[in-house]
């Protein structure tokens, strides 16, 4: 038996099949994921990512540290509840796990990092903040709902305390409201408006049940896998490692390259691969023939292998397959996608699917 | 609780068979396996007229979280694989063992149907799952 969320009894009572996930009993589905992903696309759903780990970085240290400890760059954050995704990298360049940070004030920072790196992170953390005057703390106490779709930000306002309601619902998007007990993201991993919140575990059911009560579509990891991979968004273990870095997993954007004098870990190693003109790029496929993409498949031009797929499926919004991959530079826009040993026709497109409901291109 | 129909024959692997009485046999997944799956999104199913060995992988149905490999419950020729799945694979979660049907085949052996689990036979194979 995995770990259980404060919100375990409510995926029960809603019928939901379970899963095991990085060291949690989480929900899969509770009967259509497709009907779930749907509904945030065109409406909103709610899931239960309370097994994910928000983690406190405070102290006369917190930001100095926090600069050489992450590859984006925290001296960005100047507005109290501003957001910055970033990976947290090794000496080699790969990635060690990526995160959130929100800036709450004057060295005081919320992180947030994945369920299954969660102990790992924290002992990588530790590590490298000797010599800094930083407190890091896990914020086990905290359960987090994500609530997403275009409807997910008026059926969720009130439902939040009276302290940040208003807050909450002027943020822009990638800012936080901080309220006393609760803290509110304007952030999401499906590519829709909406909120990530974070809250006491007692308080959790509670949101939850009003969420549901107000017509909010339960949804499990699957729609929130398809959901994710239609924006364009990366999962840690399957598009990037700790053996693969953010240069060759798309995620070149989130690197603070200036100031040139800021020494983040895995600085030296990341300017070798920018510096290699062969090194791998992360495209996005759309299958035009018949079958569906999955992760680990070998992506063909010519007959010859060229690099392999990190994320694949159906796409529900788009009624076709997509996937990420990880090829040599300059593939050109057309290749083929080996499908239980016969080459099936793709072409290459940008790793943006689908945002805001809308297909982001022509298929 | 998934449905397992007493008038039909079945494989450890899911598949059901029903005997069609003429030497024929029509095959598809049970309602246990279908429910596993979750939303099924695509079927590659066999050409008809391809020879298939009892066991052997003749058609794949992917759902949203994977793609799992159907076999062949007996030897013999495939006469017609489902023309429905191809625009509308979800006919599988709706009715698996009637509109869902995957492909019929022209059994090598008419008798050897009666080798395969009865319905009881198959309830204890999913019970054992559990």
């Amino acid at each position: 038996m995995g770990l259980r969320t404060p919100l375990f009894a409510e995926h029960e009572r809603l019928g939901a099949r379970i899963v095991p996930f990085g060291g949690w009993d989480m929900p899969l589905h509770y009967g259509s994921q497709l009907e779930e992903h749907h509904a945030v696309r065109r409406h909103a759903g709610v899931f239960d990512v309370s097994h994910m780990q928000p983690v406190d970085v405070s102290g006369p240290g917190a930001r100095d540290f926090l600069r050489t400890l992450i590859a984006n760059d925290v001296a960005k954050l100047k507005v109290p509840g501003k957001a910055l995704y970033s990976c947290m990298l090794n000496d080699e360049g790969g990635v060690v796990d990526d995160l959130i940070v929100y800036y709450r004030g004057p060295n005081r920072y919320r992180i947030v990092v994945n369920a299954g790196t969660a102990d790992k992170d924290l002992d990588w953390m530790q590590a490298r903040a000797t010599g800094f005057d930083v407190q890091i703390d896990r914020r086990r106490d905290l359960a987090m709902i994500a609530i997403q779709g275009p409807q997910a930000v008026a059926l969720t306002a009130p439902l939040l305390p009276a302290d940040c309601r208003e807050a909450a619902a002027a943020l822009k998007p990638f800012f936080a409201a901080d309220g006393e007990r609760w803290f509110v993201g304007r952030t999401g991993y499906t590519g829709e408006d909406g909120f990530e919140v974070m809250l006491p575990a007692a308080e959790a059911p509670g949101l939850w049940q009003g969420l549901i009560a107000a017509g909010v579509q339960p949804c499990g990891l699957g729609a929130r896998d398809t959901l994710r991979l239609e924006a364009g968004m990366n999962l840690y273990g399957q598009d990037m490692d700790e053996g693969v870095g953010p240069l060759e997993s798309g995620l070149g954007w989130t690197i603070g390259w200036e100031p040139a004098d800021r020494a983040f870990v895995g600085r030296a190693a990341l300017t070798a691969v920018r510096d290699n003109p062969a090194h791998r790029v992360f495209v996005g496929l759309l299958l035009t023939g018949r079958g569906v993409l999955r992760g680990h498949q070998k992506v063909l031009v010519d007959g010859r292998e060229v690099g392999e797929i990190t994320s694949g499926g159906f796409a529900p919004s788009l009624e076709r397959s997509i996937a990420f991959a990880r090829v040599a530079p300059g593939i050109g826009d057309t290749c083929a996608v080996d499908i239980r040993g016969k080459p099936v026709a793709a072409r290459v497109v940008k790793t943006t699917f689908v945002r805001n409901g809308k297909a982001m291109l022509d298929c | 609780m998934s449905a397992v129909p007493a008038d039909l024959r079945y494989t450890k692997t899911h598949e059901w068979v029903r005997d069609n009485g003429d030497g024929t046999v029509t095959v598809g997944i049970t309602d246990h396996a279908q429910e596993a799956l979750g939303d099924i999104v695509f079927v590659e199913t066999p050409e008809a007229g391809t020879e298939v060995e009892a066991d052997e992988g003749c058609a794949v149905v992917e759902s949203v979280k994977a793609a799992s490999d159907i076999y062949a419950p007996l030897s013999g020729e495939v006469v017609e694989a489902n023309p429905v799945l191809a625009d509308t694979p979800e006919a599988i979660n709706q009715d698996a063992y009637g509109e869902g049907w995957i492909f019929s085949l022209r059994l090598a052996d008419p008798d050897a149907v009666s080798g395969l689990l009865d319905a009881a036979g198959y309830q204890a194979v999913v019970d054992a799952e559990a």
